[in-house]
């Protein structure tokens, strides 16, 4: 255990926040998974928060001015900077701190990004601010594809998934990479804390990102989001969705706690993988051997992730 | 008491940058290198500046990490050239309109291809419209001066717009002048603390970034244009402060040898200096020929550049940058549109000298005063002509 987190007190349903820092009354679609991520990180993080927002669907629905669903302080500059925009934000108020220009009372400090900002566009800049060490936490909201531009592929959109630039065909069947395991990337950068979250278990997403916020450094959190618009799944259907991902073992919710892998769901009665396929759109054109393979692979990367936690 | 020394220009720069106590420095030291970078993290190592150095690793990185320490309210500062200020240019976009003022030294170097580290106007000719206010420096002396300048205007409440000082690279960024290094407390009589508008700050949230839909995208570029010119105000109080702390002024554009000059060179930088020695021999002999040089880029000064080319009939600019395709040069064409249908106003000519750290020598300037006054006796084929190529 890392000393920051020896005072940790996780939310329960009785200490839930009332407060919102992120409004409501933005312009996300109904039924988005990503937005009801973000709101429950907003929550676990309080109003003592700085946001740095990439370009994406979250910046875009929050902040047409001249109106804005931000309580905190948030700055959006462009699609794959906001770890490097964090780090200056970081590095101005240490210095004005220790000036006295501004209260030493800690200020959390949130790069936030979807998939293609964080593993794909932006995946320079977010190393760079984790391997110089700066005291911030990065979220991923990990929707699986460019849902803000009109559902194009991104580097995690996963294996067989039909996408605008990923089209099956007679000569293709959807997405032909296995997703890239972006939360492995950035546990490589021995930073002291790495989870994945999914808004179907919210009080360990929150818990996550409060963990992660408590940390000294950098810091990670991946969380699944589903998109009812990009997906071709019920709106009404996104956590239902959000939990299949996890029975299914496609998701595994873990930490990384200065380099210890800990399961935070271990699923001893994993359910098919069709069952979670079938809810959307997107992978409804696959044949039986895509379909296979995905099984295998997603048991076998499981069995990779135990291994690991086991160690 | 300040006092002249002999030192390498990036290292001055550098200096400068710690007497006007900056903050917040994220740089990237390559593409291509100069001292300024390697200096400020030694000062900053040796706790002679109380600054957070953030060794980024890019150009791009840079400019992202100076815009999110400005939003924070910290005075910032990072240094670039060539092929890195290029890698920044998405960023160079956002701080104009966000109204983040943050400084910037760019020793101007030439783009690739083929890779060159040397010097002309190329790199930030590119970036000519990103929206910030752009000086050029002389020599060593004016780098730091105008460095001073730049953070006492940029951050002026009335101002609140980026800053970028253009130095020749290897010119004067690597050569060793002597220069007069002010003293901190004149330094800090001129640059009073930083105290911007809107910072990012629990106490008071705000929103910076945001989304600009249609209906009001125009009048943010509008109201950032007008920002830009109007800085101009400022800047020109902001040298008269400089020239009563200091004793040095400047102005947006100087003269030399202009009166009754029928033939003026127009020049930006360090090559302003052959300039003047080619001016002097060519009164020697005779020839009515001045120098005008542009110092003020970005707000452009049209007024002052008019009342200093006074009656000349003819313009021989100086364009450090070949735009491919284009008309003729950026100055040139810069010119050509300011004095268009002017009554009276000179003939321009525009000559791409000096191209990735060609030397443009006293007798260059005089075979371009010699073609300029040629041409204006009757209409050139070429808009514009490129000097000194190499026919074997």
């Amino acid at each position: 255990m890392i000393p920051e987190l020896e005072k940790f007190v996780g939310f329960s349903a009785k200490n839930l926040p009332k407060d919102e820092p992120l409004a409501s009354g933005h312009r996300a679609c109904q039924g988005c998974g990503e937005v009801l991520a973000l709101r429950m990180v907003m929550k676990a993080l309080g109003r003592d928060v700085i946001v740095c927002n990439a370009t994406g669907c979250m910046e875009i629905v929050t902040s047409p001015f001249p109106q804005t669903a931000w309580n905190v302080p948030w700055i959006h500059i462009a699609f794959e900077n906001a770890a490097s925009v964090a780090s200056g934000v970081e590095a101005a108020r240490k210095v004005l701190a220790r000036k006295g220009k501004i209260p030493k009372k800690h200020v959390d400090i949130l790069a936030v990004g979807g998939d293609g900002a964080t593993g794909d566009i932006g995946l320079q800049w977010i190393s760079g601010a984790m391997e110089r060490g700066h005291d911030f936490l990065y979220v991923c909201l990990d929707n699986e594809a460019y849902m803000n531009t009109g559902v194009q592929r991104s580097g995690c959109t996963p294996y067989g998934a039909m996408t605008t630039t990923s089209p099956p065909g007679s000569q293709s069947f959807g997405q032909v990479t296995w997703k890239k395991n972006v939360p492995a990337i950035m546990a490589a950068h021995g930073i002291k804390y790495v989870a994945t979250a999914s808004p179907a278990y919210y009080l360990d997403l929150m818990n996550k990102v409060k963990k992660a916020a408590m940390v000294k450094g950098p810091a990670y959190v991946h969380i699944y989001s589903p998109c009812p618009t990009g997906w071709g799944s019920a709106g009404e259907r996104s956590i239902e969705i959000a939990r299949l991902v996890v029975e299914t073992k496609v998701f595994p919710l873990y930490e990384v706690i200065d380099g210890k892998y800990i399961m935070s769901r271990k699923i001893t009665k994993p359910k098919p993988v069709t069952e979670y396929l079938k809810t959307q759109r997107r992978f409804r054109h696959l044949k039986e051997e895509q379909i296979n393979y995905i099984q295998a692979r997603v048991d076998a990367e499981y069995e990779k992730l135990l291994k690991l936690s086991e160690m | 008491m300040s006092k002249r020394v002999g030192v390498e220009v990036s290292i001055a720069v550098a200096d400068a940058v710690a007497l006007a106590r900056a903050e917040v420095i994220p740089a990237y030291p390559i593409t291509p290198q100069t001292h300024i970078v390697e200096h400020l993290s030694e000062i900053v190592a040796n706790g002679h500046l109380d600054a957070e150095f953030i060794p980024v690793e890019s150009e791009h990185a840079a400019m992202s990490c100076a815009c999110g320490s400005s939003a924070a309210g910290a005075r910032t500062f990072t240094a670039t050239s060539s092929q890195g200020l290029s890698l920044m240019s998405e960023i160079l976009y956002h701080p104009g309109p966000m109204r983040l003022p943050i400084v910037m030294v760019v020793a101007n170097r030439a783009l690739a291809a083929p890779i060159s580290i040397w010097n002309d106007h190329q790199d930030i000719m590119v970036q000519r419209d990103i929206g910030w206010i752009q000086t050029f420096a002389e020599n060593g002396q004016e780098a730091v001066d105008l460095l001073l300048h730049a953070f006492r205007v940029a951050e002026d409440r009335r101002v609140a717009l980026p800053f970028i000082v253009n130095i020749d690279g290897f010119t004067l960024s690597h050569v060793i002048e002597p220069i007069i290094m002010p003293d901190q407390e004149e330094v800090d009589r001129y640059i009073p603390p930083f105290k911007p508008h809107y910072k990012l700050d629990p106490r008071k949230p705000v929103s910076m970034g945001p989304v600009g839909i249609p209906e009001v995208y125009t009048e943010e570029r509008m109201a950032h244009n007008e920002a830009l010119k109007a800085s101009k105000r400022v800047i020109l109080q902001g040298w008269k402060e400089f020239a009563e702390i200091f004793g040095r002024q400047y102005n947006p554009v100087e003269v030399y040898r202009t009166e009754d000059a029928e033939t003026l060179l127009v020049t930006m930088g360090s090559i302003s200096e052959t300039a003047m020695t080619a001016v002097d021999e060519m009164r020697n002999a005779g020839k009515k020929v001045g120098l005008v040089r542009i110092r003020l880029w970005r707000p452009f000064p049209g007024p002052e550049f008019r009342k200093a080319i006074g009656k000349a009939k003819t313009l021989a600019v100086i364009d450090r940058c070949l735009p491919p395709g284009a008309v003729c040069g950026p100055v040139g064409a810069e010119l050509r549109s300011l004095l268009y249908r002017v009554p009276g106003a000179p003939k321009i000519f525009s000559f791409v000298a000096g191209l990735g750290g060609r030397d443009v020598t006293v007798d260059r300037f005089k075979e371009i005063v010699d073609k300029a006054e040629l041409y204006a006796k009757k209409r050139p084929v070429e808009l514009y002509e490129v000097i000194g190529v190499r026919e074997k």
